[in-house]
């Protein structure tokens, strides 16, 4: 039976993860770690071609040279989304070279990789520690696996490997296009991605790094966005992915008019409260609200001829349409959504690549997350305290990652867009399922029903003093939402077993995952 | 064989909506088979609704099979009500919820009509939220927005609707069927606070009465509002009679894709087929004093098209349009809206008369022009809207005097 203790927000959480010591979460701003940053073996050229010729026959030539046992910890990213054919194929060549328990540590999952979970069933995976999505979640919900599961968000998987908490034995970074010296970018080739901003740590950190590619340039790759210095082996497959599910052709805005209204309302807050101003600074995700949000404010930013520093961002073609209209200087792009992302990223130097050291790495010296205006972001559930979740749903299933949320939480303005309750599942709640982020983080609730400030924030609160915009207390929302549901709901039932630990930024434990059913 | 009903619907796009069959028999109790996707969240809670639902409607025995897709209290009870009633046709019983406050304000005589949003009668998920989006009338519609073998289940819905959903302060419409159908609605809805009745297809004064007494005797003590809409081409000929047919009625609407097709043409985005027809629906209404009320534009992706249509209407004097899509409803109320040009015209109108009155002077003056009376209350009226729309503060008379 795993030891649990109960946190600085009173959640249970294990004191041990996996046969690792870990630290429960001491509060925000609290844990102040010691020590020097983990660092990869020396090699030497002597071991490498002279003439930079890295490739290699197949990925299980590469696993053999790399070393492939038991027991080791294997990485991928999801830079290809779902489209991706490089993760599955990666641990099928490790069964077939007879390997078992291994660790999963990708970036994030998407449906594509359920054939991980015969992988689990059969004893070639021990545990996945990154974003159990969909089948993943199910089976990690249900209790099946054998190890405890570990959810970063993307700033907290770079932590985790720097820090040593995370050791990559063998890292597998899916290149759309590459030289055989190991040069690899994302912005060109057949399965373009846009950026790779997720493999960087892998490869600085890890023992063993293979570049997989199926667009293969003569030396150099221009630009390289993974340096060939740090890659042992290259290999050529036909295809690493399917172009159509990596990026769509077209990001499409959101149709539905209540999230078309929760967009419009955020935007007029932001307009409201002062946040619209020249030089400014925003964050939108790709969800259809948050994108619908970058319009609403395009158009506010229009009319009084305000100009943005920088964007933050997954990029689509509305933001790169901004950048090409003068309305921001620079977009910071952490992950590419659609083709106008990649082409941009390819012909605009002012749309920058960045990485989650850049962007989000708690343990460095300051990241971009921090210094923005404001960030729009979603969430599954949020509660009376502010707290949100992203990771569960209120049946206690296991379906999201964290992806870059908890990092994106230290912008100056922290709004949630989200709907007040989605057909009868009620969003806001006395107590959410599963803690992502702490409420004195979280400073805005936007529902189609009312906008809730947290009142640690009183100056947000001054500033709308006398404004026409709905604003209202969280728990009278919730109170009109529980009229309409039909009641509070019932609470999930859970078994004992924690399935998962929830990572915060700082590599504590913030909450635990418990299996479903009783 | 055992007697049988179904209603809702179920497969992988339904949302907020149920499915639910029922098997009468001959004993056993209420056995429920409850597959729903907030199972963990309400499940007992559906289970408690449907066992009232079954006492309410005098089923004892039954077999009740329920696939959910996350359904409101309301829509699950309407959805039981009309499986129930399929399998039992004689059921006269009623399963009703208890009437949210919410949903207990009235409407006036008077109200501005400027936005109708049309709610299809059995899309439940599409009425939750139409007061959000703040049209100053929602419309619950049993007529051509539901299938003939649905009719039960919209009224069972709509009358539901009418009990729980808040529609925040919008005028609260149904849209009745045609003839001795729409006379049958009026059983279901009126006496659950329906503020205004919308009777299709009219083409004499008859119609109205009809509608008007029936509402009479079913709510005395309540006066429900009446709209008729005109759609063909002797509802139009006989607009001023419609519109005087009895003093309940407060709006005469048109219907152009019917009236299109009764004169043996197809609507143009020009409209020049239809000018008769809007401008005599309008003269009517306005003969009668009561408010004109345009069609509805039905390409929801074209809000420019629709600017240009509504202003094209309040040039021709109507002061309300009907909506499919709630993000027409801010176009139409800002082009509905006096322009701040308009405002600022008819203040400098309102402080001379208003200046002249003071000093007693019978003759009204801007500059060197004299100002006609009717020029006078043009300027009111214009005064008084964009007060109402939020385009003037109500206080303009002291801010004036701040400077």
């Amino acid at each position: 039976m795993t030891k649990l203790e109960r946190n600085a927000l009173g959640r249970l959480v294990p004191v041990e993860i996996n046969g690792e010591p870990a630290v429960p979460f001491p509060g925000v701003r609290k844990h102040r770690p010691t020590g020097r940053k983990a660092a990869p073996p020396i090699r030497s050229c002597v071991d490498y071609p002279a003439d930079g010729n890295k490739v290699v026959a197949d990925l299980k030539t590469a696993l053999a040279a790399a070393g492939l046992r038991d027991g080791m910890t294997i990485s991928t990213h999801h830079h290809l989304r779902n489209g991706d054919f490089v993760a599955n194929a990666v641990f099928a060549a490790a069964a077939e070279l007879g390997a078992r328990d291994l660790r999963w540590f990708p970036s994030a999952s998407f449906p594509i990789h359920a054939p991980q979970v015969a992988h689990l069933e059969s004893g070639v995976l021990h545990h996945i520690e990154g974003s159990m999505n969909g089948p993943l979640g199910d089976y990690c919900s249900s209790g099946k696996m054998r190890g405890m599961a570990v959810l970063r968000s993307h700033g907290g998987r770079w932590q985790a490997i720097q820090d040593g908490e995370v050791h990559i034995d063998i890292a597998v970074i899916a290149a759309p296009t590459a030289d055989a010296f190991g040069n690899a970018t994302g912005d060109r080739g057949p399965a373009a991605c846009g950026l790779l901003g997720f493999a960087l740590a892998d490869s600085m950190y890890a023992d063993h790094v293979i570049v997989v590619t199926d667009n293969l340039v003569p030396f150099p790759c221009i630009p390289w966005q993974i340096q060939g210095n740090h890659v042992d082996q290259v290999v050529v497959m036909d295809s690493i992915g399917d172009a159509s599910k990596i990026v769509s052709g077209t990001t499409e805005i959101t149709k539905s008019p209540d999230r078309l209204l929760i967009a419009e309302l955020t935007a007029r807050f932001c307009d409201e409260v002062g946040i619209v101003h020249d030089g400014f600074s925003f964050q939108a995700g790709a969800g259809g609200t948050a994108l619908s949000f970058a319009i609403f404010l395009r158009d506010i930013m229009r009319e009084r001829k305000i100009k943005a520093r920088f964007v933050r961002g997954g990029s689509n073609k509305y933001l790169t349409d901004m950048l090409e209209e003068g309305l921001t200087d620079y977009i910071l792009d952490g992950q590419t959504f659609d083709l106008d992302g990649v082409r941009s990223m390819r012909e605009n130097p002012r749309h920058v690549n960045t990485s989650p050291f850049t962007s989000y790495n708690w343990h460095g010296k300051g990241n971009f997350a921090s210094i923005l205006d404001v960030t729009v972001l979603g969430a599954t559930e949020v509660d009376l305290n502010f707290n949100a979740n992203v990771v569960t749903h209120s049946d206690g299933l296991l379906q999201h990652g964290i992806g870059g949320w908890q990092n994106c939480l230290f912008a100056k303005c922290t709004i949630l867009p989200i709907p007040s309750f989605r057909d009868r599942i009620p969003v806001l709640l006395d107590e959410v399922t599963t803690i992502c982020g702490p409420g004195e983080l979280i400073d805005v609730v936007v529902t189609e029903r009312g906008i809730a400030i947290n009142p640690l924030r009183q100056d947000l609160l001054a500033a709308v003093r006398g404004s026409s915009l709905p604003i209202r207390a969280l728990a009278d929302i919730k109170g009109e939402v529980e009229e309409i549901c039909g009641g509070k709901p019932e609470r999930a039932r859970f078994a004992d077993k924690v399935v998962a630990a929830i990572k915060w930024v700082d590599g504590t434990v913030i909450d635990s995952v418990r299996q479903v059913g009783s | 064989m055992a007697a049988r009903g179904e209603a809702g619907d179920r497969g992988p796009k339904v949302r907020s909506d149920c499915w639910i069959a029922v098997e009468i028999r001959e004993a056993g109790g209420v056995e429920i088979a409850l597959e729903s996707k907030v199972a963990g969240l309400y499940g007992q809670s559906i289970r408690t609704l449907v066992a009232g639902g079954c006492r309410a409607l005098g089923v004892a025995h039954a077999g009740i099979e329920i696939v959910d897709q996350g359904a409101l209290p309301f829509t699950l009870a309407a959805r039981l009500e009309t499986a129930v009633k399929r399998a039992l046709p004689d059921c006269a019983a009623e399963f009703l919820l208890p009437m949210a406050d919410r949903c207990r304000y009235a409407s006036r005589r008077d109200r501005l009509r400027r936005t109708r949003l049309y709610l299809p009668g059995t899309q439940p998920k599409l009425f939750v939220n139409a007061g959000l989006h703040e049209p100053d009338g929602v419309i619950l519609d049993l007529e051509d927005a539901v299938a003939p073998s649905e009719k039960d289940a919209a009224r069972a819905l709509v009358r539901n609707a009418l009990r729980a959903v808040d529609f925040r302060g919008a005028e609260r419409m149904v849209r009745i069927n045609q003839g001795e159908l729409g006379l049958a609605d009026l059983d279901w809805i009126a006496p659950h606070n329906v503020h205004l009745v919308l009777i299709p297809k009219v083409e004499s004064p008859e119609q109205v009465v009809a509608v008007a007494e029936k509402l009479g005797r079913l709510v005395p003590a309540r006066e429900v509002f009446l709209m008729p809409i005109v759609e063909s081409a002797l509802g139009a000929w006989r607009a001023y009679e419609i519109a005087t047919a009895h003093p309940s009625v407060v709006a005469l609407s048109i219907g152009l894709e019917d009236y299109t097709a009764d004169i043996g043409t197809q609507r143009t985005l020009q409209g020049t087929e239809s000018f008769w027809a809007r401008s005599q629906v309008l003269n009517g209404a306005r003969a009668a004093g009561v408010q004109p009320i345009d069609t509805v534009f039905s390409d929801v992706t074209d809000m420019e098209g629709l600017r240009q249509s509504v202003l094209e209407a309040r040039a021709l004097g109507y002061v309300g349009k009907g909506c499919i899509h709630p993000r027409q409803i801010p176009v139409v109320h800002d082009a509905l809206a006096p322009s701040a040009a308009e405002i600022d015209k008819a203040l400098k109108i309102v402080r001379a008369f208003e200046d002249a009155q003071r000093r007693g002077v019978g003759v009204v003056a801007l500059g060197s022009k004299m100002i006609d009376a009717p020029v006078v209350r043009r300027a009111v009226t214009t005064v008084e809207t964009a007060v109402l729309v939020g385009r003037l503060r109500a206080d303009w008379r002291d801010a004036e005097v701040r400077g």
